[in-house]
């Protein structure tokens, strides 16, 4: 039993000093709010979920009934060049269209004007293999399969999860015509596969550097333009492609989706 | 004063006896001498008696099924070593039915990857898979974790195991690693033969010599498994399963499984990836004569010839395969449901 406590301290230990690893070099007491808006809309039209019927590149009618991702490893650069990484437990943020509240992704940095946003669509693939311990809050595997982010049968997080109908998707088992995009694949464990880890910088100087001060809570409003997701490199055609989950295509739609961000306005 | 010293002296007698019994009915987890590390991260993962016994608890738990029918110990028998004895696919609620058949809990901390495919890289993100798949336990993780939550119990062992009544994912989940990580299979004739405790019968012995010969390149020693993922020339089946392909998404591993474990095949039946040989002498029938030119056949089996064993052999390889037979395991009270 001493030894099991002991083994125990020492994980403890472990966990502590690599916590103090991961900390930023920034006094924490001198970190000030800052938060990242995605405001989701699909061309240029606002998004309502399942009432409104938009139409891709492709000609075809759809509407969306969910739509939720990944923003996770956000860092700012400075004019200067420096770059200020967000400390990574606090980094993970699941933006659910169904949820308004979900839209901020709410971060610590130090006071400073800043030109530069990057951030990951998905979760990197260090975090996708870690010990279940570090998986909590967004993280946590335990949604079910409807609203879900994680595919329990092949281990990773599901980065974008899109779904709708059109009247050109056939009809499912269930009598719908659905279409279903769940896209993720970090790359691997143990053997190399799809990579769909998107790491996406924004220049933030031609519409509003953000001057995160104390006491005030600067916004960086950035736009998703969820049709781009459609409408990219690959014109994604919901008839010949319903449903992309794990498969080789949905490098196609993640390629498209990582160009959907764009800066709108900051808030400071 | 003599009163206080001898009620002094049953505390003291009662307190070794209470430890004593804990000794003597809970060891941890213990390597077998013979074994290789573990690649299980058990430091992360500290093996308790109360973690353990709530691993048990909650692999014998029907909560974790969306209509509370079935629990981990259905598709994972003792009595078969944990398998679905009778079954060539799992069965999972409402009758639904899987596509392959269920592995067995052993040895797991020695294995770097689960399921058939080798989708699960960690035992503790294992138990997501079936809770969650359809035609298993069709539930979500979050759901169990409001029926335990909800149990007049639970809360207590998870105390008890984790120091507060919290229910968490990783909780659940490492409880059920802790469970899992001791179900070693390690005392079949064969461990005992390796450790000089025993001796092999001629026939056996003789058997132990073609298995070297013939069968060590992928079921390699002590584990019976090398754990890798190959295509052993069985005729694609019905459901046209492409294995570990669906994980990689990389053709060269079309129709590849991972290779099993030889242990406790007696209890184990049916066979391979979708349960499709009934007997070993079916098993190695398709490999003295039925390999099938598959893509991405594994370059040690070759089309039609298949391995040469003699029938002579066969009988020797089956009574060598029977000392991979493990007893104790199957009966052992301590991993049974209580």
């Amino acid at each position: 039993m001493k030894k099991y406590v002991f083994m125990a301290s020492l994980a403890m230990l472990t966990l502590v000093s690599c916590k103090k690893d991961v900390n930023d070099n920034s006094d924490e007491s001198e970190l000030v709010p800052l938060s990242v808006e995605f405001d989701n809309i699909v061309g240029g039209q606002n998004l309502f979920l399942n009432t409104v019927t938009y139409t891709n590149a492709a000609g075809e009618d759809f509407n969306i009934s969910m739509l939720q991702y990944f923003i996770s490893n956000i860092s700012l650069r400075r004019a200067d060049g420096s770059e200020y990484v967000v400390n990574q437990d606090s980094s993970y943020f699941l933006i659910r269209e169904s949820d308004a509240a979900t839209r901020f992704a709410r971060i610590k940095v130090p006071e400073g004007d800043y030109k530069q946003l990057s951030f990951v669509l998905g979760v990197d693939s260090l975090r996708s293999t870690m010990d279940i311990t570090k998986r909590t809050g967004v993280l946590d595997p335990s949604g079910g399969m409807e609203d879900g982010m994680y595919w329990g049968w092949n281990s990773g997080y599901i980065f974008l999860k899109m779904e709708g109908t059109s009247p050109v998707a056939p009809v499912d088992p269930s009598g719908q015509r659905k279409f279903r995009y769940h896209i993720g694949g970090f790359g691997g464990y143990s053997a190399p596969t799809i990579n769909n880890i998107k790491k996406i910088s924004i220049d933030l100087s031609a519409s509003g550097i953000a001057r995160p001060r104390k006491g005030r809570n600067a916004n960086i409003h950035l736009m998703a333009d969820i049709m781009k997701l459609f409408n990219g490199s690959t014109t994604i055609n919901i008839a010949s492609n319903p449903t992309v989950m794990f498969g080789t295509y949905s490098s196609s739609i993640a390629n498209n989706y990582a160009a959907m961000f764009y800066h709108d306005h900051t808030e400071n | 004063m003599n009163k206080r010293f001898w009620l002094f002296s049953a505390g003291f007698v009662l307190l070794i006896s209470c430890s004593k019994d804990i000794v003597e009915n809970f060891a941890g987890f213990q390597k077998p001498a013979h074994f290789p590390e573990p690649v299980y991260a058990i430091e992360n993962n500290p093996v308790t008696q109360a973690g353990f016994e709530l691993g048990r608890k909650i692999f014998y738990e029907p909560r974790l099924s969306r209509d509370n029918s079935i629990s981990c110990g259905s598709c994972h028998i003792q009595s078969s070593a944990f398998t679905q004895h009778g079954h060539d696919v799992s069965h999972g609620i409402e009758d639904r039915l899987g596509k392959r058949n269920s592995p067995p809990i052993m040895n797991l901390a020695w294995s770097p990857a689960f399921m058939w495919d080798g989708g699960v890289f960690d035992l503790d993100l294992q138990p997501i898979a079936p809770i969650t798949a359809h035609e298993e336990m069709d539930e979500s993780v979050a759901n169990v974790l409001q029926k335990l939550r909800a149990h007049p119990d639970y809360p207590k062992l998870f105390k008890k195991a984790f120091g507060s009544e919290e229910i968490t994912t990783a909780r659940m989940m490492k409880a059920l690693s802790q469970f899992m990580i001791l179900c070693v299979s390690a005392n079949g004739k064969y461990d005992r033969v390796k450790q000089g405790k025993e001796t092999f019968t001629a026939e056996e012995q003789a058997g132990y010599t073609v298995f070297q010969q013939k069968c060590s390149n992928c079921h390699a020693e002590p584990l019976f498994t090398d754990f890798s993922f190959r295509n052993n020339g069985i005729a694609i089946g019905a459901n046209n399963d492409e294995g570990r392909y669906a994980v990689t998404l990389n053709p060269a591993d079309k129709y590849k499984f991972k290779v099993p474990s030889l242990r406790n095949l007696s209890y184990t039946a049916p066979y391979m990836h979708d349960g499709r040989f009934y007997t070993l002498d079916a098993v190695i029938d398709h490999y003295r004569s039925r390999v099938q030119n598959t893509p991405n056949l594994d370059p040690s089996l070759q089309p039609g010839q298949g391995i040469a064993i003699s029938d002579d052999d066969k009988t020797k390889l089956i009574a060598f395969l029977k000392t991979l037979d493990d007893k104790d395991f199957i009966t052992n009270r301590l991993l049974s449901e209580q």
